[in-house]
């Protein structure tokens, strides 16, 4: 087995400036963290705690085994949108009774918990990854439930949540619902279809219709506690299965039922030494520009990433763009695919399509380092066919089943991010830094080419064209893409699970191909026809 | 007298003594037969022996006081001789007779020197005889009022009562009026009953501020008697020697002749074979009086053994096989200092209350000699002495071995019942110790309430806390399931620290703390931040915890819900607060809970009695002593909620006092 070596040269001084660089900006990842954290702002959270209430966080730390990682998913959700950052629900993977599970909790200090848009579809995702992975779930309500002004855009979808939550049951993975507070109207069905059902005494409210309605609709006079409480639901309706005394009693509870499901993880689990990198993984942020036009060697990357930076390189002398070879991380063999100077060739596509076939004939799962501009284009290589290349990569990643980890690690434009596993691919988890791009093109060149089609339509048109608009409209354009393209913007977007420190790459790849492991890891045989 | 070889010894105690008397036994070629209780089953000297012999019950009077079937036991395995240790039958002549009638040799003094010198006021008059000095007495047994007034006077004030059975402090108090007379003799004699099976009491006349010092003599059957220096034992609580020395500081070469001189005439005129000691008072002036003779082996024969290089437990062998004294022992020499402390399981702070439990660790370290009759996992029960071990030092000088032994006791690791390790620390490093300045009131000039608190202060405990938060992290990493090689506690968005909250002796500790990358490390103890914190190494066994730039290590060990936390520092023993408490159950106010594990002896209330404040409620019997349980305020008995003879647990509540003004 080969231990990758180091060029890294730490006293120089672009590491200098990488590392100043990739600092600064994890300084505004931490400033949008912070603000997921503080909730609906000071006057909530202090209205949340008089009432004796823990908060979603506090809520979370109490029903994780202690001391053990909790991943949290998506938590840019909803970023530069009109609501909170983090989308109102904390949802992620952690360890409860040594069964790894998707936890989902509302943070009832904004808005009350209510759901809006953003808050959907961060939790159908954490839902997807709790079913893909097999994850028993952990759903901890406590929401006021749809966020009214914006019923148009939630009633509809909004019913996925239920359709979700019993297919996960359906395929026999544990959900489990503890209630806080309210769970009104839609959000009843919440526990009521998941498989165990704890109640907070006094506190849960769990009712299709509270008094106002019940008046409204049958005239009768009724109060909170007998419509939803949860001594009602223990004693009469049979919606609580457990009647907790507290919070902390719940949470107590909670643990109590998944030590109870008798879980066992269907992978076959780490197999290889799990020793740390020989290299530190503090050089992950001087190693690499935050200018993603600035190329670096993804060895160095998984150097320290890798189990005692070991790496077995797969064709080191074809296709040299792309770097393949085998790993392992935390014990879990992978296979890792990682652009090495940003363009993908004709034989970097062969490459990428017979490694990842490889990889599904041994039940292996993928990693993917993204760093890439796309797929060559030009005369020469369209004739050489790089469309039927690139549709063997695109026809292998598609129809692989093993898991796919993708990692945003630079650059990530045209189809290239397809071929590599981006979020369209349904990777098991997209996990980004701080400094990457996503765009159909760069920049510059979308600007570019908008101006040179616009001077051919005028050409054609046989009008004037305007210099002065068009050097306008190229740097308007310009800026709206370098904007759009950054990562927290696409992380907003929900198009990767969450921005992490770089100096985490391997503990949160760890904490994700274990989650994978929780379900079986297996390959296929059965991919579309490659155009030969 | 003709020599008679021991072939298979047979000892008839327990514990440390049982322990030592086979290592000598090893050391000789002699096979060894333990005898035990029921408790005592899985005990270290049960293991010890090569044979073993159950004898029942746990009471003493069930096992160890069960001399005919200690002999059925020596008739079974063969056992040609029996040692009976100190305590139980060591100065018994019934049992003594019975073995010389069974044909096994008793190693001990014969019997009516035992009975002789049993009977203390026997052996007054014996000693009188002898022109041996002694304090005036009187024997009261079977006086009551007046005629018991009268006898008292004539000791006169103050004085003390005496069982004339026993020793140990059992049935021993101080009377300084005539008025508190009746009380203390009806005490003493309940005491004495319940402890030798005999009530004899006699009252002797008590010298303000003594030392105790005895005198180590050895005679063989050739009717030589020697002695072997003296011990000091000033350092008492509750009238039991707790630290123990030779020589004395008080004693110079001339007074060290006089007295045993004044020892050997004692042991002359009583025929005296095998170990005994002869206890003086010696008072500011160098003036001496005998106090009584212990026909047996002491619990602090170690420091004679280890100033003289004798082995003591040899010698009673070698001379109860009919031998005489070997010349080492005629001409024995003096060499350094020896001080011995003894370990009890007790809780100084509560007028040294003997505490039970779970021993999960004993070890002393360092250059000195443990005799101990415990080991990692003992059980430290209600039966017996809970003495846990003595720790002896020998060194040239009195200072130097004072040091040893304090350093030795300091850094001990002792997990479960409290110990008086605290105090003995103390009274070694007490500058009134170190000066030599030691009689029997050491331990009430200096409260011992003060000299037994945690030798750990407030600061050390908090480090102890961040210690065991950082060990039991690690435990629980090391067993984590899934994602074990994860960073511990790992957050990509963290929100709060990992948090551990324990209850320590100064209180509730909340421990927070988190893990980065290279041994960085927030730790908090109680919201404030430990000055710049590193992890060198954090394991389920021990931490290496560098703090303001002091680094230390911190031993780490889990029984239970306890953390037993050894380093420079101290110790601390720190229970983990559940994660998730179960409902709180409160005692209701004015309950009077039980101090200790016993018995209830006597109840002197009935529910709905009206009592004043201080009244006697009921009296607990925990160790052979009894404790009184008193009403805490004016009011009337609510409920009662224990009977005579029921056995209660620490903290059981025993009875419910209504405050007069309440409800």
């Amino acid at each position: 087995m080969a231990v990758l070596t180091t060029k890294v040269q730490r006293d120089s001084e672009a590491f200098g400036r990488n590392r100043e660089g990739m600092l600064e900006l994890l300084g505004a990842v931490e400033a949008e963290l912070e603000r997921t954290r503080a909730g609906g702002g000071e006057r909530y959270l202090e209205r949340h705690r008089r009432r004796g209430k823990l908060l979603a966080r506090e809520r979370i730390e109490l029903l994780l085994d202690r001391d053990a990682p909790f991943l949290e998913l998506m938590p840019f959700a909803a970023w530069h949108t009109d609501f909170h950052v983090g989308a109102s629900v904390v949802a992620g993977i952690g360890v409860v009774e040594g069964v790894e599970c998707m936890l989902v909790a509302n943070d009832p200090t904004i808005r009350g918990g209510a759901a809006n848009p953003s808050t959907w579809r961060k939790v159908f995702r954490a839902l997807d990854i709790a079913v893909e992975n097999r994850l028993p779930t952990i759903s901890l309500v406590e929401s006021g439930g749809a966020d009214l002004p914006n019923q148009a855009e939630l009633f509809v979808p909004g019913g996925e949540h239920f359709r979700s939550l019993t297919r996960l049951s359906a395929a026999r993975i544990p959900t489990i619902a503890l209630v806080f507070g309210n769970s009104t109207a839609g959000g009843a069905y919440i526990p009521a279809v998941c498989d165990y059902t704890v109640f907070v005494k006094e506190r849960a409210k769990v009712f299709l219709g509270g008094p106002p309605l019940v008046k409204m609709a049958t005239g009768e006079v009724s109060e909170d506690e007998e419509l939803g409480g949860a001594e009602m639901h223990a004693r009469v309706s049979g919606l609580a299965d457990y009647m907790a005394l507290d919070e902390h009693d719940a949470l107590r509870l909670g643990r109590q039922i998944v030590r109870r499901l008798n879980w066992r993880k269907l992978g076959p689990g780490p197999s290889e030494p799990a020793d740390e990198p020989v290299h530190d993984p503090e050089d992950l942020l001087g190693l690499v520009s935050v200018d993603v036009r600035q190329p670096y060697d993804p060895r160095e990357v998984i150097a320290r990433v890798a189990d005692g930076s070991r790496f077995d390189e797969f064709k080191p002398l074809y296709g040299t763009s792309l770097v393949a070879g085998w790993a392992s991380l935390h014990g879990f063999p992978v296979g890792v695919l990682a652009n090495a100077k940003g363009i993908l060739f004709s034989e970097e596509s062969q490459k990428a399509a017979q490694f990842i076939q490889l990889a599904n004939k041994i039940d292996t799962p993928l990693v993917f380092v993204q760093n890439t501009t796309g797929y060559m284009v030009g005369r020469e290589y369209e004739q050489a066919g790089i469309i039927k290349d690139g549709a063997k990569m695109i026809n292998a990643v598609a129809n692989s089943t093993v898991p796919h980890l993708t990692l945003m690690a630079g650059a990530s434009y045209g189809a290239g991010n397809y071929g590599m596993s981006g979020r369209a691919y349904r990777p098991r988890f997209v996990i980004a830094w701080p400094h990457y791009r996503s765009a159909v093109m760069g920049p510059q060149q979308l600007a570019g080419v908008m101006s040179i089609v616009a001077r051919a339509s005028a050409h054609d048109r046989g009008i004037d064209y305007d210099e002065e608009r068009d050097r306008a409209l190229r740097e308007q354009i310009e800026t709206q893409i370098e904007s759009e393209s950054r990562a927290l913007e696409n992380s907003g977007r929900l198009y990767d699970d969450g921005i992490i420190d770089p100096r985490d790459t391997r503990a949160v790849l760890g904490i994700a191909l274990s989650a994978c492991h929780s379900q079986v890891v297996e390959g296929t045989d059965r991919f579309g026809v490659f155009r030969m | 007298m003709s020599q008679r070889p021991i072939a298979k010894l047979l000892v008839a105690n327990r514990g440390e003594i049982a322990r030592r008397v086979f290592r000598t036994c090893r050391e000789l070629g002699i096979a060894t037969v333990a005898v035990f209780s029921d408790p005592d089953a899985e005990a270290p000297f049960v293991r010890e022996a090569d044979e073993a012999v159950a004898l029942g019950g746990p009471a003493p009077g069930e096992s160890y006081l069960r001399a005919e079937k200690i002999v059925e036991a020596a008739r079974r395995t063969g056992a040609d001789a029996v040692h009976p240790g100190y305590g139980f039958l060591a100065e018994n002549a019934g049992f003594a007779r019975a073995c010389a009638d069974a044909g096994v040799t008793f190693v001990g003094p014969p019997p009516d020197a035992i009975e002789a010198m049993g009977s203390k006021i026997e052996a007054n008059a014996r000693m009188e005889r002898a022109a041996v000095p002694t304090l005036p007495s009187v024997d009261v047994t079977g006086l009551d009022g007046e005629p018991l007034a009268a006898a008292a006077d004539e000791v006169g004030w103050p004085l003390m009562t005496k069982p004339s059975a026993g020793g140990g402090g059992k049935g021993m108090r101080v009377v300084r009026s005539r008025e508190a007379l009746a009380g203390a003799v009806a005490g003493a004699r309940r005491e004495a009953a319940a402890a030798f099976g005999d009530d004899a009491l006699m009252l002797e006349r008590l010298l303000e501020r003594p030392r105790h010092v005895e005198i180590q003599v050895f005679g063989d059957a050739t009717g030589r008697v020697v002695h072997l220096f003296e011990r000091e034992c000033s350092i008492q609580r509750r009238h039991q020697k707790i630290v123990e020395e030779c020589p004395s500081p008080a004693v110079d070469l001339d007074l060290r002749d006089r007295m045993g001189a004044a020892a050997v005439d004692a042991g002359e005129a009583l025929g005296y074979v095998g170990a005994g000691t002869v206890e003086f008072l010696l008072g500011p002036h160098g003036d001496f009086y005998f106090l009584e003779m212990n026909t047996r082996l002491q619990v602090e024969h170690p420091v004679t053994e280890l100033v003289t290089g004798l082995d003591l437990v040899a010698l009673g062998l070698r001379v109860a096989e009919g031998a005489p004294l070997p010349p080492e022992a005629l001409e024995p020499r003096l060499e350094g200092h020896a001080i011995e402390a003894r370990l009890y399981a007790e809780d100084p702070e509560r007028d040294f209350l003997p505490t039970v439990g779970h021993l999960t660790r004993f070890a002393v370290p360092g250059a000195v000699r443990v005799d101990s009759g415990v080991e990692d996992g003992s059980e430290i029960g209600v039966h017996y002495d809970p003495m846990l071990a003595k720790v002896i030092a020998h060194a040239p000088t009195r200072e130097a071995a004072a040091r040893r032994l304090a350093h030795a006791l300091a850094a001990a690791e002792l997990h479960g019942p409290r110990t008086n390790r605290d105090l003995l620390v103390r009274v070694l490093r007490h500058p009134e110790f170190l000066a030599g300045e030691t009689d029997t009131h050491f331990l009430e000039r200096h409260p011992p309430a003060e000299l037994g608190a945690p030798l750990t202060d407030a600061s050390g405990e908090r480090l102890h806390a961040a210690a065991a938060a950082l060990a039991g992290q690690a435990e629980r990493r090391a067993y984590a399931p899934v994602l074990a090689t994860v960073p511990s506690g790992y957050r990509n968005n963290p929100s709060q620290l990992q948090e551990t909250v324990f209850e320590g002796p100064c209180g509730a500790l909340t421990v927070g703390y988190r893990l980065g990358g290279g041994g960085r490390l927030t730790l908090r103890v109680d919201g404030s931040e430990l000055e710049d914190p590193v992890v060198h190494a954090a394991e389920p066994g021990g931490v290496d915890l560098e703090v303001g730039g002091v680094r230390r290590r911190y031993r780490v060990a889990r029984a239970g819900g306890t953390a037993h936390v050894d380093s420079a520092l101290g110790h601390s023993s720190l229970r983990e607060l559940e994660r998730f408490p179960a409902a709180a159950t409160e005692d209701s106010p004015g309950s009077l809970t039980s101090p200790m594990h016993g018995a209830v002896l006597r109840v002197h209330a009935d529910a709905g009695d009206s009592v004043e404040r201080g009244t006697v409620v009921m009296v607990l019997e925990a160790m052979k002593m009894e404790h009184e349980i008193l009403a805490p305020a004016t009011g009337k008995v609510a409920e009662l909620r224990v009977g005579e003879g029921e056995q209660v647990e620490a903290g059981t509540v025993l009875a419910v006092i209504e405050e007069d003004g309440e409800g």
